[in-house]
């Protein structure tokens, strides 16, 4: 039920609105869309020589959940490189039911939108569109 | 005949249905229609006493099947108030758009024009960017007002010589506006351009009369017209029909097939190539017949009556915008809003909690959304069998969405 996905966790996490907005002088911005839901993110981010993030941002025209999630991500991304976001993906799936085990916080946050598969995508929309801006 | 909500809404199984011990509020009519106890019977009977394919067995099923093929035929053309050898059954409304502008579409030039406008569903907007690339072909648009109508005192600046085809939804399926078709083909005429109607959102409120409307080409779905998924339905002038090509290749679409050459069937059966959607045709044949049968003029007040009190309702929450008509002239009952600081997923989610489905996001009219810089809009959109109990809910399930997630 929905009432049950919109926990106060989630609802928490897309008010915090970390990391949103532009950085002045990105390395790279990349912008993603779901094409069948219209929500729309936008990564901005800045690496260290050593490919890891230094700085991250984003703008997200987007539900709820796909605000969360990349709330989420800037709270949790800053040091990584691709492997440690690819680290991090994967705990987002195991919480919405995508890969096994138990999902490490703040991504055990979304565990109740393991129930909803048309929002799965909301979830990983932020993570798609850092993927890109890695790569 | 006289319009009786209750016992509409009684030909309709799956609205007993119960989920997590809620009735179903059904309010995405827009996206799909429920189907009568009539059409559901029309498909068993063809499944269970005619199944088999159609035109040129020559054993009793075959015959039966050809017959309630054919007369559905008959019946939708008399919903549309036109020859049943003018109607074309399709795959859907989308497969009948992409038959026009590839058949119809070859016989342009480039340099040629087509006039659409910013709020019509992809359906109406792709297919011909696909005949752009293909034939060289140009593409104009008209304006959108404010209020979400097609700003048709924009028409006559748009038109050339050039221009060779209007087409526009007859309903918006996002702000229910419904254009003035009189002027359109007025305009049109001046310049000599065939008019196009898109029917998805029309043809679920009752019978057309295609006649008086003057245009040239129609198209609806059928599973927005309560019959089954997989058909729908293409209605052109007979001279059109004959001058296009076919669309597809195969059987049934053929006069005589040599190695060498192939000459076409005469339409309708030119653009219906290999075997049809036949029970899904046939339970179309129903839908129509049993909306012929209803009584429109009590279920549209019905329905103008739910539009008023959603948007009364929508009116008294906070920080709600209704995206559409404020009036009930020229429109049909689909109403589209936002709640500011909730996106439109999440109050269609919420919804669903309260046993109510609508239909949030771009309703495949993006261009729509960026013109009015928009993330999208819920959408209501009613049928004669929803009652003030369905909006009630919906109304309460938008307060609580308002409460909770802003």
């Amino acid at each position: 039920m929905s009432d049950q996905l919109y926990q106060d966790r989630i609802v928490a996490l897309a008010k915090a609105r970390t990391g949103a907005g532009k950085l002045a002088a990105p390395t790279k911005s990349v912008r993603r869309d779901n094409p069948l839901c219209g929500d729309r993110v936008t990564i901005d981010v800045l690496l260290d020589g050593q490919g890891r993030i230094a700085e991250i941002a984003h703008q997200v025209r987007g539900c709820l959940l796909c605000q969360a999630s990349a709330s989420a991500l800037a709270a949790a991304a800053v040091g990584r490189d691709a492997a440690g976001i690819a680290e991090m993906r994967h705990d987002a799936e195991r919480a919405i039911g995508r890969a096994e085990g138990n999902a490490a916080e703040p991504f055990s946050a979304f565990i109740p939108v393991k129930a909803h598969k048309a929002r799965h995508e909301c979830v990983l929309l932020p993570f798609e569109a850092l993927k890109d801006a890695l790569s | 005949m006289s319009f009786d909500g209750a016992a509409v809404r009684g030909q309709f199984p799956i609205l007993a249905e119960m989920i997590d011990g809620k009735p179903v509020h059904y309010l995405d009519n827009g996206a799909s229609a429920q189907t009568p106890d009539a059409v559901l019977d029309a498909v068993r009977t063809y499944e269970t006493t005619g199944r088999a394919n159609v035109l040129r067995g020559v054993h009793r099923l075959a015959e039966r099947a050809t017959d309630a093929y054919e007369n559905a035929r008959v019946d939708v053309a008399a919903f549309l108030g036109v020859p049943p050898l003018e109607v074309v059954f399709t795959g859907g409304c989308t497969a009948a758009i992409n038959l026009v502008a590839y058949s119809y579409g070859s016989l342009l030039k480039p340099g040629d024009r087509i006039l659409l406008s910013e709020l019509e569903h992809h359906s109406n907007i792709v297919p011909w960017q696909m005949l752009r690339s293909r034939a060289g072909i140009e593409l104009d648009m008209i304006p959108v007002t404010l209020d979400g109508r097609i700003d048709l005192d924009k028409l006559p600046g748009l038109l050339s010589p050039r221009t060779k085809l209007i087409s526009l939804a007859h309903v918006s399926n996002v702000t229910g506006a419904m254009v003035d078709v009189g002027a359109v083909v007025a305009a049109a005429r001046t310049v000599g351009a065939r008019v196009m109607l898109d029917g998805a959102q029309r043809a679920p409120h009752g019978p057309i009369d295609l006649a008086a409307l003057g245009v040239d080409f129609y198209v609806f779905a059928g599973h927005k017209s309560y019959g089954p998924n997989g058909i729908g339905v293409l209605w052109a002038k007979a001279e059109l029909l004959e001058a296009m090509p076919p669309f597809m290749g195969g059987g049934s679409m053929i006069g005589r097939v040599t190695l060498a050459e192939t000459t076409w069937a005469p339409p309708p059966r030119r653009f219906e190539a290999g075997t049809p959607p036949i029970g899904p045709a046939i339970g179309l044949g129903a839908a129509c017949k049993w909306m012929m049968a209803l009584d429109w003029t009590g279920a549209h007040a019905h329905e103008m009556t739910m539009v008023q009190q959603l948007m009364d309702g929508l009116q008294k929450i906070d920080g709600t915008r209704i995206f559409g008509p404020a009036g009930l002239q020229n429109r049909y009952p689909v109403v589209s809003f936002m709640l500011d600081g909730v996106h439109p997923h999440d109050v269609a989610q919420t919804l669903d909690s309260f046993g109510v489905a609508v239909r949030a996001g771009h309703h495949c009219a993006q261009p729509l959304m960026d013109r009015f810089d928009l993330d999208g809009t819920t959408r209501v959109s009613m049928a004669p069998y929803n009652d003030r109990t369905d909006i009630d809910a919906l109304l309460t399930g938008v307060r609580h969405a308002a409460r909770t997630l802003r």
